[in-house]
């Protein structure tokens, strides 16, 4: 009996031990090195003086800082909508779809996912450029030329771009997991398609619509390639600030400081989608 | 009754293919600009390799795509190794949710976070900034996705024979190499291609934790990208779609990649 006890606990250590142990040193340490900067003052070349101060938050409600911050909350919004707007018919078209075409469909949706982010991006700038191909389908069409590249619609189309598929896949996996009984019952009892879909298919799909709000709104909050490289630097998003407070300014405590609201707003969408699951755990 | 089921859905058509047209059209365009003989990017004149045999000359991409490399294989190692083990003790021992939120963390938190996190600690523990730190950094990353693919072969797989290896009196190393590995082969293998794929386009990471003197590819491309359009960048770009979609269809084939991840 003792020596069992032994050997899980070899068996955890050796199995377990490695990764946890690697996790612990370059993701927790750092984590909460971030975390314990916010509080602290910023060097003068950068680093870190060790006197606790306040003031790294109350910099955040500077009308400079506030309104990147609402300029990037409601790109990342309009950015989440559409991706919902898209995702949602085509998660549910797949659903429905045999099984041999729904690994193909669900593979033709992660597949450019896997691909370099900078050149997905890249390849909106050969499209919006002012030569570029709708540009070029304008003038055909013997319309003038339009400024696409280096507005707040380019920012939103890369930042779509970039992370529809991550709206698509957990949506496919709610609605794919449905009872399809619910939708007949409820036909069954008189309500129309749109009845149905509202109060049924919709609630019980909630917690995959939020899990892909959380996958779209949070990474497009901290991007700062697409608004460097489609908004032309015009638009500064959190992202672009943060990395300018570790780059540039070389202020890590007010950047610490951005970066931790990043993650609270990642914590929060979390708290809801697991609420979400819960009410429709229950429900069901 | 059941063409009218399908008419009903009718109209969801399109957004379905609008989703797919705005996924591949983007991609499309830059392949199809690669093999153009013009040295403007826009007008087509006709079918050309030229540009391909111009990034052979190029050195800066040369060097990247060593260092990209390096670090890719080095962290596909690293978080291959840790990640099934971590995935194997999950499965058997873990009690503790705290492993697990670990573990799968680096797959939810913004990039940006984790390379400020590392960039912040390297300063702090006075390491100074090369491959091996990038290295270090994509294995973080690199290890949640591949415990999260060997978890899902684990939760598949059938525990009988490695309960009738232990009974027969083989030691758990043995069980562990003679049974366990061989069962988890496929997921382990395309944890490995998800691994190797996710190292060699990272980027954000990358630029926050490389020395400025051993850029990766990434890094080269965006210091390119930054001036413009150019042919070259559409052949590089074609090569690496190549390479990422050859990887990501072969680790689909070992396994159930898409249920793994969703």
């Amino acid at each position: 009996m003792k020596s069992t006890v032994r050997a899980r606990v070899i068996g955890r250590l050796v199995t377990m031990g490695p990764g946890f142990g690697f996790l612990i040193v370059f993701l927790a340490v750092p984590l909460a090195l971030v975390l314990s900067y916010t509080v602290f003052r910023r060097g003068r070349f950068g680093g870190i003086v060790y006197e606790p101060t306040g003031e790294n938050f109350t910099r955040l409600i500077d009308p400079l800082y506030l309104d990147v911050v609402f300029g990037s909350v409601k790109l990342a919004t309009i950015t989440t909508l559409l991706a919902l707007l898209l995702a949602y018919p085509t998660a549910y078209m797949i659903a429905r779809l045999p099984a041999k075409w729904k690994v193909v469909a669900l593979v033709a949706v992660v597949l450019p996912f896997w691909t370099n982010f900078l050149i997905r991006t890249y390849a909106w700038i050969v499209l919006l450029n002012s030569e570029g191909l709708v540009n070029s389908g304008l003038k055909a069409l013997g319309l003038g030329k339009v400024e696409l590249l280096y507005t707040d619609g380019a920012i939103v189309a890369g930042l779509l771009y970039a992370y529809l598929p991550l709206m698509v896949l957990p949506l496919y996996s709610a609605i794919e997991r449905l009872d399809p009984q619910l939708r007949e019952a409820s036909a069954n009892l008189g309500a129309g398609p749109i009845r149905t879909f509202w109060s049924v298919t919709l609630p019980l799909s909630l917690p995959g619509v939020l899990t892909g709000c959380v996958f779209v709104f949070v990474p497009s909050l901290g991007n700062f390639v697409i608004p460097e490289l489609l908004g032309g630097g015009r638009r500064i998003m959190v992202g672009n600030l943060i990395r300018d407070q570790f780059l540039k300014a070389r202020d890590w405590p007010f950047g610490s400081v951005l970066a931790l609201s990043v993650i609270g707003v990642l914590v929060l969408l979390l708290f809801a989608q697991a609420w979400a699951t819960r009410r429709v755990g229950r429900d069901a | 009754m059941r063409r009218n089921a399908k008419r009903g859905h009718g109209w969801l058509q399109l957004p379905f293919w609008l989703t797919y047209v705005f996924l591949y059209v983007p991609i499309a365009v830059v392949v199809l600009m690669s093999f153009n003989q013009n040295k403007s990017a826009y007008a087509w004149g006709g079918f050309s390799l030229r540009w391909y045999s111009a990034l052979i000359g190029n050195e800066k991409i040369r060097d990247g795509l060593i260092n990209t490399l390096i670090v890719a294989f080095g962290a596909t190692v690293l978080s291959t190794v840790l990640g099934t083990l971590l995935a194997v003790g999950l499965a058997r021992y873990n009690k503790s949710r705290l492993v697990d939120a670990l573990s799968t963390m680096p797959a939810i938190l913004p990039d940006l976070v984790l390379a400020i996190g590392l960039l912040v600690f390297y300063a702090a523990v006075k390491m100074t900034l090369g491959l091996h730190s990038v290295l270090i950094a994509h294995t973080v990353f690199g290890m949640a996705f591949v415990t999260a693919v060997v978890r899902a072969r684990i939760s598949h797989a059938d525990t009988s024979m490695e309960e009738a290896s232990r009974d027969l009196g083989a030691t758990p190393v043995t069980t562990f190499m003679r049974i366990t590995l061989p069962t988890l082969a496929p997921g382990i293998l395309a944890g490995a291609l998800l691994a190797f794929t996710l190292s060699i386009d990272e980027f954000v990471i990358a630029f926050f934790t490389a020395a400025p003197t051993e850029p990766t590819l990434p890094i080269v491309i965006y210091s390119m990208v930054r001036f413009g359009v150019s042919p070259e960048i559409n052949a590089l770009a074609t090569l690496l779609l190549a390479v990422s979609f050859t990887v990501v269809i072969a680790a689909q084939r070992m396994t159930k990649l898409s249920e793994a991840l969703s």
